[in-house]
């Protein structure tokens, strides 16, 4: 069984294994990512640790063109704008991610609904290396 | 237990102040302040002695990062010579004021003062475009920080998703932006105040100076369509969408209502009150709505026993031109899904039924963030008082408007409402 904590910290540790873990409310049933402590439908509080498929659909998005310095030391900016987006989880639940795989420069082509499959990607941050879920169609 | 829905005490509103908006680099927040305040006083018809104030409550986002400045009650308290009354600070990203505004009735309301004075104030113009942004994106969720999303990015996230429910694209956008310039030369404090047809001459008289062929725009929306014109900050939001960065203050004095006449013969008198919180992005069940906005209009309605018809002007919390569209919706002036197209049918005009935004809107009169909550009760209160010169709301009968104000990205909302008996 897994006793790690439900708090972003464990579920940052499951990307770097490259699994999307979130919480199940032992109580209601209800699920939660990133995982929640405290169950938002019925403040519940114990929880079991669920992997979701990474499969789901955009529900909602952006193009980016001024981008924030984070982004900018990456490259990004006006002539190289990035998505990010609201994407559904076959499960139900929601997560904010980047998405790669669109032509960020055309946004009006990009279409809400479009399907989506989840891939971790590895990033330097100062010495740690961190893992950063995205999603791409 | 049910709740209360009214207040044990009444609460009057009877002077304001708000400065001129803009940049000013060479002044700070205590200029700011100092100017509001006069105004404020002077305000008040009958006079007033500003020793009596019993407490303050000011709203600041983050001076803390603006200006390396944190603790900024007793700076205020020391710039009126309110020393040693207790001042108190509240903080809710953009809606701060509207909480320093709350938390001030809810004060008078609990019987412990009767006069209090509620501010707001914020000073941007010291830091870069991009050190704002990144100042702004603090009052954003973690998660959404984490992948990437703006400010901008997270208002133009909701609009696509505006847009895919109910069919609507960018010109919903023009017709707000289009329709508050058309109120911002009518408001001599607004930070741009300039009509997109002002904007458009402009252009062309750059243009004609430098000797470069002149732009042509057949319109306004062909001007906003240009991406030169208007460029692109995060799809579908673009320069014209979004509010300036600001500096400036705003006050108001509270009084409690049995004492109300002392200060003036027409006071405005708080109908009600609410304030909600919202979750962020991943976790909102829809992306087309306010939680914490229509928690806070369910709050202030019930309070005032009032309906959304009842309401005959508003202003609305228009950081980027799509929540101005989704705010009407969550505070029931149109069904959801019906705000972009009363925009566009011209409801919300100074001239219409239920104007929104006359002071035209944080998008030209300017957002200094912590000062917006009171500057938006600031247009409600001169507009009641029937004061507001040449954008005055032409109704003979002018009694009842609201202020709506959000805080971060829908975290907090608050909605409040007041009335000319």
């Amino acid at each position: 069984m897994n006793q790690k904590p439900f708090s972003d910290t464990s579920y940052e540790q499951s990307l770097n294994e490259g699994k999307i873990m979130g919480s199940k409310c032992k109580k209601c049933g209800a699920l939660a990512l990133p995982p929640r402590q405290i169950c938002v439908s019925c403040f519940g509080s114990e929880m079991e640790w669920v992997q979701f498929k990474g499969i789901g659909k955009l529900t909602a998005f952006t193009s980016i063109v001024v981008a924030p310095p984070y982004m900018a030391k990456e490259g990004f900016g006006r002539d190289n704008p990035y998505t990010v987006g609201v994407v559904e989880l076959d499960e139900g639940v929601k997560v904010v991610s980047r998405i790669v795989g669109v032509d960020s420069k055309k946004p009006e082509q990009i279409k809400v609904g479009t399907p989506l499959k989840a891939e971790f990607i590895k990033k330097e941050e100062g010495a740690e290396i961190k893992t950063i879920l995205v999603f791409k169609p | 237990m049910a709740r209360k829905v009214k207040l044990s005490r009444g609460v009057a509103v009877v002077g304001g102040g708000l400065t001129k908006l803009g940049l000013f680099k060479d002044r700070n927040c205590k200029d700011f302040f100092a100017e509001a305040f006069v105004e404020m006083v002077g305000s008040i018809d009958k006079g007033f002695d500003p020793k009596d104030i019993d407490a303050v409550y000011i709203g600041n986002y983050s001076n803390d990062f603006f200006v390396n400045q944190s603790h900024w009650g007793p700076i205020i308290s020391d710039l009126l010579g309110h020393v040693p009354k207790p001042v108190t600070r509240t903080e809710a990203a953009c809606a701060s004021s509207a909480l320093a505004f709350r938390e001030g009735v809810l004060a008078i309301a609990s019987g412990l003062y009767d006069i209090i004075l509620v501010g707001g104030f914020e000073q941007m113009s010291k830091r870069t475009t991009e050190e704002v942004a990144e100042g702004l994106a603090m009052a954003s969720s973690p998660y959404e920080v984490a992948a990437g999303f703006t400010f901008p990015g997270v208002f133009g996230t909701m609009a696509t998703a505006y847009f895919a429910k109910y069919d609507a694209d960018r010109e919903a956008l023009f017709n707000v932006t289009i329709k508050s310039h058309n109120n911002a030369p009518l408001n001599p404090k607004a930070q741009f105040p300039m009509s997109i047809r002002d904007f458009m001459s402009v252009r062309i008289e750059r243009s004609r100076k430098k000797g470069e062929p002149l732009p042509e725009w057949k319109d306004e929306k062909e001007f906003l369509r240009d991406p030169v014109a208007n460029p692109p900050v995060a799809w579908p939001m673009h320069l014209f969408d979004c509010c300036p960065i600001s500096d400036g203050a705003s006050c108001i004095l509270l009084v409690s209502e049995e004492i109300a006449k002392n200060f003036t013969d027409d006071p405005i008198y708080l109908a009600g009150m609410g304030q909600g919180s919202g979750y962020s992005l991943h976790a909102k069940k829809d992306l087309t709505t306010y939680e914490a906005t229509r928690a806070a209009a369910k709050e202030a309605y019930e309070m005032a026993g009032l309906t959304p018809k009842d309401i005959q002007f508003s202003e609305v919390h228009d950081c980027f031109s799509i929540a101005e569209i989704v705010h009407i919706e969550d505070l029931g002036f149109f069904k959801p899904g019906e705000g972009h197209k009363a925009v566009a049918e011209g409801l919300t005009r100074l001239d219409g039924p239920i104007p929104i935004n006359t002071s035209g809107g944080l998008k030209t009169k300017g957002h200094p963030v912590g000062a917006t909550g009171i500057a938006q009760l600031y247009e409600v209160w001169v507009q009641l008082r029937g004061k507001a010169g040449k954008r005055q709301v032409p109704n003979q009968d002018l009694r009842i408007g609201a202020a709506q104000n959000l805080g971060g990205t829908g975290g907090t909302s608050t909605f409040i409402i007041l009335e000319r008996r």
